[in-house]
């Protein structure tokens, strides 16, 4: 009668977005057992022990549980009433056949004439009460990937060098120089003990961890939904890639990017974002990241990719005082910019100007249109080692 | 109770781990006193993250001593390897054998010379680092594995095969298991400067150690830093309380608000006024900015609230002894 009520309550977690494998609902049987089920705040601490693995679930299952465990019928009742979660897997399987129509199709005469329009799922209202009155909260469009854009993105993924060095690590790897590494040469000895061939073993350099803060405000508009996709590529090659996106606040959506299938992925990303198209208040998201996420995503050597136009009518001197901070978490920074539609730029806009101090590297990108665009700037542009 | 002569003996509740815990000066609160009963019951492994200063480390060193087990602690960093966690070859002592066995002329025959490598590679060959010295021992310990986040990836995957199996794969030797009742009591702790992998998480009991509330600090004060009087203990943590409420850059810890409480000590501070806490601000706050956030009005009307609230608990505690 628990046991089932335990493995009832898994799955709501589940549906809820929280993932509870079979393994953890074992596990939460025994851990039951453990603790015994006098105390209900045992009992949650106990189930939120085995069921949980980070900090930021917990809101959620406390919710769950407090629901759940006075009536487990009523929770599902209100489970079942979330409409949006059915309509919005509808919609993914609309954007999917899309790709697949796509890919199934003729050469397409004009690849970017097949993207889908949908000004009705804009949700766009103004919040002339709260305290910027900048602030327009519209949820994100990124679109689906045409079949042409997705070879693209992943082939600029795999070719096109990254702009940043490689860090050297402390762990060493086997090399033909370097300094002496006395286990291997044991080891050789131990098979030819008549020979003393010295093995060598140098520290190994790989790239690091790359962290894409990617502004998606009104300005950026065009730009954001490539990069999107070309950040997509990254993140299915390198394990190590963390996404935000920032306008008005900043949003981590490294974990739907992860997701392989890329119309899941941005679909995923774009139920995230809720300031898409909006105003930009670049100083407030950077002093946010420095505040939440810089020592959590900036910690071993990590690069930092600052994709942005740099138009922000947030106070400069605030903008001076973030990037400065930031400055002292990154190792690297590469600003890309995408704004830049003349040739002869002059930062004259302050917050460029703020910004440029700090970073490592300006790759200004003239007239970013496309995936291939972004390739040229980038190959232009190898990482020097520091 | 015959606790002193079974040092060992498994705390069978929530109520003896929050016992056992502050016997050893550990004041647990009961969630995490459940978490911990659980990783002693099931066996598996307690990742605790939280922020720095929220006592993780400390968790592990009272489990230790409440347990009368054995502490192995392995303080990750990056670029942490096996030969620094787990196991190291005595190489200048294999080369010596070797030197030795070519002196001797005993490596004339193929016979012989599998017997020297099979000697090279032995048991007594091998230097125990914390990792193997866990799995070795005849009564369970407690292994410390700190701040997992600053160890880089493959040390997270190095770790699996210890946490899931408590076994170690040498490659030249075999596989070393631990003896069935004495696998040891894995805490791993992380500041979340990283994100530890899913695959690791999954294997261990999940608790996030957040900032105690007043009282509970109040109470770990009083044990950490036995020397401050009452009502500045009262005053300090309800000033520290207020702090952290704050959007700091780095909230104050427990560990900074003992320390804190140490220093006001040893100036022989009875009172908390706005000069002795600005003299001792940077024990408390350790980054410039937080440090300029509290100059001037602010810092006066945070320690005008929590000698109030404090003033308020003074009143309550004197009400609570009368009705004793």
């Amino acid at each position: 009668m628990f046991a089932e009520n335990v493995v009832h309550f898994a799955r709501v977690l589940r549906h809820a977005g929280i993932p509870v494998g079979p393994d953890r609902v074992l596990a939460a049987l025994e851990a039951i057992e453990a603790v015994g089920v006098a105390r209900r705040d045992d009992v949650h601490a106990a189930l939120s022990a085995v069921m949980l693995d980070r900090h930021e679930q917990q809101p959620l299952f406390d919710d769950a549980f407090a629901a759940f465990w006075r009536d487990p019928k009523l929770l599902e009742r209100m489970m079942a009433e979330l409409l949006p979660k059915i309509s919005g897997r509808r919609e993914m399987n609309k954007q999917r056949s899309q790709r697949l129509a796509d890919a199934l199709a003729a050469p397409p005469p004009a690849a970017e004439g097949a993207r889908r329009e949908g000004p009705d799922d804009q949700v766009e209202f103004e919040t002339a009460f709260t305290f910027s009155d900048r602030e327009r909260l519209a949820r994100a469009d990124f679109e689906s990937m045409t079949a042409a854009e997705f070879e693209l993105a992943k082939k600029l993924a795999e070719e096109v060098p990254l702009p940043f060095a490689p860090v050297r690590r402390r762990r060493h790897e086997a090399s033909a120089r370097g300094v002496v590494d006395l286990r291997a040469t044991m080891l050789a000895m131990a098979r030819q003990p008549e020979t003393l061939v010295p093995r060598f073993s140098r520290p190994r350099s790989e790239l690091p961890t790359i962290v894409v803060l990617l502004d998606i405000s009104g300005s950026m508009d065009r730009y954001a939904r490539l990069m999107l996709h070309y950040v997509h590529g990254l993140t299915r090659r390198y394990l190590k890639v963390h996404t935000l996106t920032f306008g008005t606040r900043l949003t981590n959506i490294t974990r739907a990017l992860r997701h392989r299938d890329p119309d899941l992925a941005l679909a995923l990303a774009s139920a995230q974002v809720q300031d898409w198209k909006g105003g930009t208040r670049i100083a407030s998201c950077l002093d946010d990241f420095n505040r939440h996420w810089a020592r959590r995503l900036l910690g071993a050597n990590a690069a930092l990719l600052l994709v942005t136009d740099g138009l922000d009518r947030d106070d400069h001197g605030e903008l001076t005082r973030a990037a400065a901070q930031l400055r002292l978490f990154a190792r690297q920074i590469v600003w890309l910019n995408p704004l830049l539609r003349f040739e002869k730029f002059e930062p004259r806009a302050g917050g460029v100007r703020a910004l440029l101090p700090f970073v490592d590297r300006f790759l200004p990108v003239h007239n970013l249109a496309s995936l291939a665009d972004l390739a040229t700037v980038l190959r232009e542009a190898p990482a020097q080692r520091r | 109770m015959t606790a002193s002569a079974a040092p060992a003996s498994v705390p069978g509740s929530v109520d003896d781990v929050v016992q056992a815990l502050a016997g050893e000066s550990y004041v647990a609160d009961r969630r995490l006193a459940t978490v911990v009963l659980l990783a002693l019951s099931l066996k598996r492994p307690l990742f605790v993250e939280g922020e720095p200063g929220v006592g993780k480390t400390e968790l592990a060193k009272a489990l230790a001593r409440a347990l009368g087990a054995l502490l192995l602690r392995v303080q990750c960093y990056e670029g942490l390897d096996v030969a620094q966690t787990s196991y190291e070859w005595n190489v200048a002592r294999q080369m010596m054998e070797i030197r030795l066995a070519e002196a001797a002329h005993q490596l004339g025959d193929a016979g012989a010379r599998e017997r020297l490598v099979a000697s090279l590679y032995s048991r007594d060959m091998l230097i125990e680092r914390p990792l193997l010295s866990a799995l070795t021992q005849e009564r369970s310990p407690v292994l410390l594995i700190d701040e997992l986040d600053r160890a880089d990836e493959p040390f997270d995957a190095f770790l699996l095969e210890v946490l899931a199996e408590n076994q170690l794969t040498i490659p030249e030797l075999g596989t070393v298991k631990a003896a069935p009742g004495a696998a040891p009591i894995v805490v791993i702790t992380s500041n979340r400067t990283r994100e530890i992998h899913d695959a690791l998480k999954r294997r261990c009991l999940y608790h996030w150690v957040d900032y105690p509330e007043a009282a509970r600090e109040i109470e770990i004060v009083r044990i950490r830093a036995p020397g401050a009087a009452e009502r500045l203990t009262a005053q300090i943590v309800a000033f520290v309380q207020r702090l952290r409420a704050l959007d700091l850059f780095k909230a104050p810890g427990i560990a900074e608000t003992i320390d804190w409480t140490n220093a006001l000590v040893a100036l022989n501070t009875l009172n908390l006024a706005p000069e002795n806490v600005r003299d001792t601000l940077g024990v408390l706050l350790k980054h410039r900015d937080d440090i300029a956030k509290l100059q001037g009005g602010e810092l006066t009307r945070l320690l005008a609230e929590a000698q109030a609230v404090a003033r308020g608990e003074g009143v309550a505690a004197a009400a609570r002894a009368d009705v004793r």
